[in-house]
């Protein structure tokens, strides 16, 4: 080797270093820009999985989801199991039970103050044999719900369909409880299984489990 | 101040003056301002998280008697 081209061969070595140094010290920078700028332009979302049918239980996906859609996010909700109740036409069938539900509030939703405030502890062996308590404490949470300007869960599922909120139905439990599509509010986007669910969920930003 | 739209959310609870505010918010176009009343507690904390959320300016928010009184300039 000749003193030109070993010369050569040194700068040359000492300019892909330099070029090296400079463009991971570049990359770094617009890297980070990019992403702040990716993040701010991609649009949130949410799935969630519906599975209990009962009147307390219908609230917190039709809550979260009919105010992530406020907050311009993308949702799905996947109704299963139980949950299909709140797809029916008529959501009239909703029940609370106290029973076996021993964190409920038994409270009554008129009378003076001191009376509202009482909780009324039943023992679950008289909660199951009194006929017609669960309409009762029903028609009591219903009451409370109304008391407090709290949405009725049709207004708030209508709210949902109006913001765009995706409603998936799961097949697989359609059939086992042989409910029969026209049950069901025709605003219900799919009858899918879990494989359909499962990529839409990978990709969201929040998923629950409700 | 000045507002282009009033919506009353008085005695309902969340998440309904947030949706309804939501909803009032298309009726108006860029720039323009509504001005929200409610009663819900929880509204004060809420009405900023969606106004980061969504880009839109909550101007102010205020307190009397239990009621809120909240200015949102819409993005």
């Amino acid at each position: 080797m000749d003193t030109q081209t070993s010369t050569i061969a040194t700068d040359s070595k000492a300019l892909d270093r330099l070029i090296t140094e400079r463009v991971d010290a570049l990359l770094d920078l617009r890297l980070e820009a990019k992403l702040a700028a990716l993040k701010a332009a991609r649009t949130p979302s949410m799935t969630i999985i519906a599975t209990k049918g009962t009147l307390d239980w219908a609230y917190p996906p039709f809550i979260l989801s009919s105010t992530a859609a406020a907050l311009g996010w993308d949702v799905s909700i996947f109704f299963t199991f139980y949950g299909l109740e709140l797809l029916k036409k008529d959501l009239s069938g909703l029940h609370v039970s106290p029973l076996g539900n021993p964190a409920m509030p038994m409270k009554m939703p008129f009378g003076p103050e001191w009376f509202r405030s009482l909780r009324w502890n039943i023992p679950n062996a008289m909660q199951s044999v009194i006929p017609g308590f669960e309409a009762f404490a029903t028609t009591m949470m219903k009451k409370t719900i109304k008391n407090n300007g709290v949405a009725p869960i049709a207004e708030l599922r209508g709210l949902c369909i109006e913001a765009g909120v995706n409603l998936i139905g799961c097949q697989m439990t359609v059939d086992l409880f042989g409910y029969k599509r026209d049950d069901f509010i025709p605003d219900v986007k799919d009858y899918v299984g879990a494989a359909t669910f499962l990529p839409m969920a990978k990709d969201a930003d929040v998923s629950l489990f409700i | 101040m000045n507002f282009d739209k009033e919506l009353d959310a008085r005695g309902l609870s969340c998440p309904l003056p947030i949706l309804k505010t939501k909803k009032s918010l298309n009726d108006l176009t860029s720039g323009q301002v509504l001005k929200v009343v409610a009663t819900d507690p929880g509204s004060i904390k809420d009405m900023q998280a969606f106004a980061n959320q969504t880009g839109n300016e909550l101007l102010s928010s205020s307190e009397e008697n239990k009621t809120y009184v909240f200015y949102m300039k819409k993005k």
